[in-house]
């Protein structure tokens, strides 16, 4: 076929497709003229998906309560969602498709830091309310005012991970001296160290390790060693799900038993990982949202929240407790459907200003929020794990094995101190 | 087509570009569409040394995110306009083209491809370790204000469009000229090209650079596109897949390759985003890049031959 | 900071991964080195053996190592068969290199998917009986998460050699990939015997993925980590010599321990390929190449 033919023909395919899109711009829209519809991406695929899934089920299960009692202004209400894939360059795209084509009304954020960060910008070009997701940090280059993050990491989002873990280790008698700073190469184990690099120069502890590691590194032994050979009496590691567990592993081959050990580390309370780890675990001191204990499980509505959302997550192949994010990701609609029947309306502005100034009562406890969208007080958890045996889910499921040690308004349990009294 | 009338139908499509820009449909279209035609660049990129030359590149993404990194760097220390952007990125890309190529280039085919695999992992390795483009972390950009159709992403869309338009062109131009007929030659048997005259390495060098360039090119605006760079996203497998699977589909032997594959791809995964899951998506771009290498090997473009020929 | 205790922990821990490192390359040193087919879906297939692995150990407790010797029939039948449609589709019609490299590409893409669509993004592990218990030799400790794959690593490389050295098959093996027109005249196939290689080169796949899964925890994406490291072996090592990919390994799991160890292990993955690099650069035939 001649060069000019086989020209025409891709031309001629270009056109139509072109035409297709356009003209099925309309096309797609997703359904529904009468409901109120809330819009967002979530990570249902690719890294951050194993809390992504949680979080969307979460919502569900808030929008289905919600529909119960009538709905919001006495409409129903619709999720809209899209997969993010844990890729930020999807955001503006998703959300133009919300925003232009679905036309929904509200919008929320994905999951995690960096869904968040592209999103910012977009919410304040539009003039719209947002409220994060468990996003570290991403309003303090912006500063907009209508930004709010359901996270208890409070006005220092970069020391909330190791506050209480320091301020244990300070209140220690006698006082450890020296320690040991580990973590991956990655967003949130980055931020984590900073905190803590600002926290040992407070508390006056003295440094004598303080390197980082690729994530996909596969064997921490080398560097377990290496922190073991300068006798840190506290070991801060931060680090996310596979180096978690590496990194714990690797510290019990290696018998790195320093006076306290743990800190940052993301995954050690996913369901999957417990039950695996299972006594491994014992002993160390580690950063949380949520714990079944008295304290957490007083607050309204989380036991019915609980229920409900184990019920559902057994048949759908995600974390079965739920005991780390799902609470949260249910505030997030507490909080705005409390804000939409507060001020009746649907107006943006008025939302963002009645969030600004109420305190909220969730599943998770009362929320107010602070400068910059984050929460006035900071609330991230420290707790132990503690007379774990065996490798059974059940021990989880109740309190004992995780208590909360810090901060005092909702402590549990006390700290075994030094690590290795919690190992025998 | 000649060449006068190619660059005629080039300016309409570029003035087409434009009027879609101040038409200002819905806002959408410019976001789906600004992916699309920047996989037309990549695609087109990609095609120079795999198509043309026969030598293929898994390391499309390392390529893409020196030009995306190159301009976060110049945009956090310089504020640099768009264009010194786009340019600035194509180089350094194109000079890592060269670099590698020099290394492995004279040694078969295969080692060119396995170490551009390892090209991604060292340079992110790299980016993930610099602090000042924001690292492991991510650095956000601020779009800056009052741009031309006034609103940046609209922008972007006619910018991309021109990009596109430009790629495809010099792409059009080697496939006729003599460095095309020579990269066509060595594709087919290296050792009788070396035989025959034809300087084979620097032709391949010449592909890589070209190539590259194109490659940092389509990656330079995606730091204002996005407003948020990191690694992992800069870095992303997808760009590896579809740089291989749009020209594959489309038909590597010409320019009009790539351009389908990635229309036809690039649309087919943007409506897959928005309506089912993208796991699915992505499984489909493997069966269907499986299925055409093996059952149509010429793409597209050969299906359509054999059917007119018939 | 430098002690002799350190250094010997990190010589001793990078060869044992290394062992573990050779494990997982023998696949591609047979199909890559030694059959010249650029199969870079192996690490896919390897960690389709990690999940296999998984899968039995989940529902029947079976050890993993168990599991990868098990599945090693039917690992290889599927690489018997991926290579009679790569043989139809391209080598036969000598159109092997582009679009060869582009089909297991999308193979690799496509059960990467396929695992991810099925079990979803979760980290799985399995805790082996031998897991958590290591011992002391001299100021060197040893864990046995990392001894048993390289003993198992090591067993593979001696299985491979003796086989490719004083079987039949084996030897036909080594003689098509020197010389596919004499290997006829001797009255073999050359098709079936690289069937048959290709289908051992799988196979290996599935206890090497058994094996990682015992060390670390796998997710579907892992794969991409080992691409480079599997090819940076055997290219290292000398494409054609199987020894030359323990040997070469070993190289690569020292280097990057001393890394972690010394200099902050920020760095050490890169080691790998840089290495890759600079063999590529300086001596391509590899340390034991022919």
């Amino acid at each position: 076929m001649s060069r000019q033919r086989s020209l025409k023909l891709a031309l001629t395919l270009i056109a139509v497709v072109l035409a297709l899109v356009l003209a099925s711009g309309g096309l797609f829209v997703a359904r529904g003229a009468d409901p109120i519809k809330i819009g967002f991406g979530m990570a249902l695929t690719g890294g951050l998906s194993a809390n992504g899934k949680p979080a969307l089920l979460a919502l569900q299960i808030w929008k289905d309560d919600v529909n119960k009692r009538g709905g919001l202004l006495g409409r129903q209400v619709e999720l809209i969602f899209y997969d993010d894939q844990t890729n930020p360059a999807t955001i503006p795209g998703i959300y133009s498709k919300l925003l232009d084509v679905d036309k929904v009304d509200l919008i929320i954020s994905g999951y995690g830091t960096n869904l968040i960060a592209p999103l910012l910008p977009i919410a304040m070009e539009r003039k719209l309310t947002l409220i994060g997701m468990f996003g570290l940090a991403n309003n303090e280059k912006y500063q907009y005012p209508n930004y709010f993050q359901i996270q208890p990491a409070g006005p220092d989002p970069q020391t909330s991970t190791a506050i209480g873990f320091f301020e244990l280790a300070a209140k220690q008698n006698p006082k450890p001296q020296t320690v040991a700073l580990v973590g991956a190469d990655a967003e949130y184990p980055q931020n984590a160290l900073v905190g803590a690099r600002e926290l040992v120069k407070k508390f006056g502890f003295k440094t004598v390790y303080d390197k980082t590691y690729p994530p996909n590194t596969t064997d921490y032994t080398p560097i377990v060693r290496a922190i073991k050979a300068t006798n840190a009496d506290i070991v801060f590691v931060a680090s996310y799900p596979p180096d978690s567990v590496g990194m714990l592993r690797a510290a019990h081959e290696v018998g790195l038993q320093p006076k306290m050990f743990g800190g940052g580390m993301v995954g050690l309370m996913f369901t999957s990982i417990m039950t695996s780890m299972g006594p491994m675990l014992n002993g160390v001191v580690n950063y949380d949202f949520w714990a079944p204990e008295p304290p957490m499980l007083a607050f309204a509505g989380i036991k019915e929240f609980l229920k409900e959302y184990q019920a559902r997550a057994e048949k759908e192949k995600m974390d079965p407790l739920g005991y780390y994010l799902p609470p949260y990701s249910y505030a997030v609609g507490q909080v705005l459907g409390q804000a939409v029947e507060a001020v009746k309306s649907l107006d943006q502005q008025k939302i963002a200003d009645h969030i600004r100034a109420t305190e909220f009562n969730t599943v998770v406890g009362k929320i107010k929020f602070g400068k910059n969208g984050e929460w006035a007080k900071g609330r991230t958890l420290m707790v132990q794990y503690q007379k774990i045996q065996g490798n059974g889910i059940e021990q989880f499921r109740g309190a004992g094995t995780k208590p909360v040690l810090w901060p005092d308004e909702l402590k549990s349990g006390n700290i075994i101190y030094p690590y290795a009294s919690a190992l025998k | 087509m000649k060449t006068g009338r190619t660059l005629l139908v080039a300016l309409a499509v570029i003035v087409a570009g434009i009027l879609l820009a101040k038409l200002r449909v819905n806002p959408y279209f410019y976001f789906a569409g600004y992916v699309i035609l920047q996989y037309i660049v990549i695609a087109t990129a990609w095609n120079i040394l795999g198509g043309y030359a026969g030598y293929v590149n898994f390391g499309t993404p390392a390529f893409f995110a020196m030009g995306a990194y190159t301009a976060v760097f110049l945009i956090r220390s310089v504020h640099a306009p768009l264009p010194v952007l786009i340019v600035a990125g194509g180089l350094v890309a194109a000079l890592l083209g060269l670099g590698i190529g020099y290394l492995t280039l004279r040694l078969r085919g295969t080692f060119f491809s396995i170490a551009t695999l390892a090209l991604a992992v060292v340079l992110q390795t790299a980016i993930i370790n610099w602090e000042y483009v924001g690292g492991s972390r991510g650095l956000s950009v601020i779009r800056p204000s009052g741009p031309p159709f006034g609103n940046y992403v609209v922008f972007l869309f006619t910018v991309m469009g021109g990009l596109a338009v430009v790629s495809v062109l010099v792409a059009r131009f080697i496939e006729r000229s003599w460095i095309g007929r020579g990269l066509a030659a060595l594709r087919d048997n290296e050792e009788a090209a070396e035989c025959m005259g034809v300087p084979t390495l620097k032709l391949k060098l010449f592909a890589t650079t070209v190539s590259g360039f194109f490659l940092g090119v389509a990656g330079a605006p995606f730091p204002y596109y996005v407003t948020f760079v990191e690694p992992n996203s800069a870095f992303a497998l997808d760009y590896a897949v579809n740089a291989l699977a749009m020209p594959m589909i489309g038909g590597t032997t010409s320019w009009v390759g790539p351009v389908i594959g990635a229309v036809l791809l690039g649309t087919a995964s943007q409506l897959a985003t928005v309506t089912i899951s993208s796991e699915m998506n992505l499984f489909i771009v493997g069966v269907v890049l499986v299925a055409f290498v093996v059952l149509a090997p010429e793409g597209i473009l050969g299906l359509v031959r054999k059917l007119r020929s018939r | 900071m430098f002690s002799w205790d350190l250094l010997a922990n990190a010589v001793v821990a990078g060869l044992l991964i290394g062992g573990f490192y050779a494990a997982v390359s023998l696949g591609v040193g047979l199909i890559f080195g030694l059959l010249d087919i650029a199969n870079i879906a192996q690490p896919a297939f390897v960690i389709l053996g990690s999940y296999a692995a998984y899968v039995l150990n989940s529902s029947y407790g079976l050890d993993p190592i168990l599991t990868g010797l098990l599945l090693t029939p039917v690992f290889y039948l599927l690489g018997a068969a991926v290579y009679r449609v790569y043989y139809t589709s391209f080598e036969r019609r000598g159109e092997e290199s582009l679009r060869g490299l582009v089909f297991f590409f999308g193979i690799l893409f496509i059960i990467e998917v396929s695992l991810s669509i099925i079990f979803g993004v979760d980290y799985r592990l399995i805790q082996t009986w031998y897991g958590s218990r290591s011992i002391e030799f001299a100021g060197v400790g040893v864990a046995f998460r990392y001894l048993v794959p390289f003993v198992v690593g090591v067993a593979m490389t001696l299985a491979l050699h003796l086989f490719l050295g004083r079987t039949f098959y084996g030897r036909a093996i080594m003689a098509v990939s020197q010389d596919r027109l004499a290997l006829r005249l001797m009255g073999a196939n050359p098709v079936q015997i690289k069937t048959i290689a290709f289908g051992v080169g799988i196979a290996a796949a599935s206890l090497a993925g058994a094996l990682l899964i015992s060390i670390a925890p796998v997710i579907p994406s892992t794969d991409r980590d080992y691409i480079g490291r599997m090819f940076a072996i055997t290219v290292l090592g000398g494409m054609g010599s199987i020894g030359g990919t323990l040997v070469a390994g070993i190289v690569l799991g020292i280097a990057e321990s001393l890394m972690a160890t010394f200099f902050g292990p920020s760095w050490s993955l890169a080691v790998s390929f840089g290495i890759l690099l600079l063999a590529l650069a300086v001596r391509p035939a590899g340390l034991f190449g022919r």
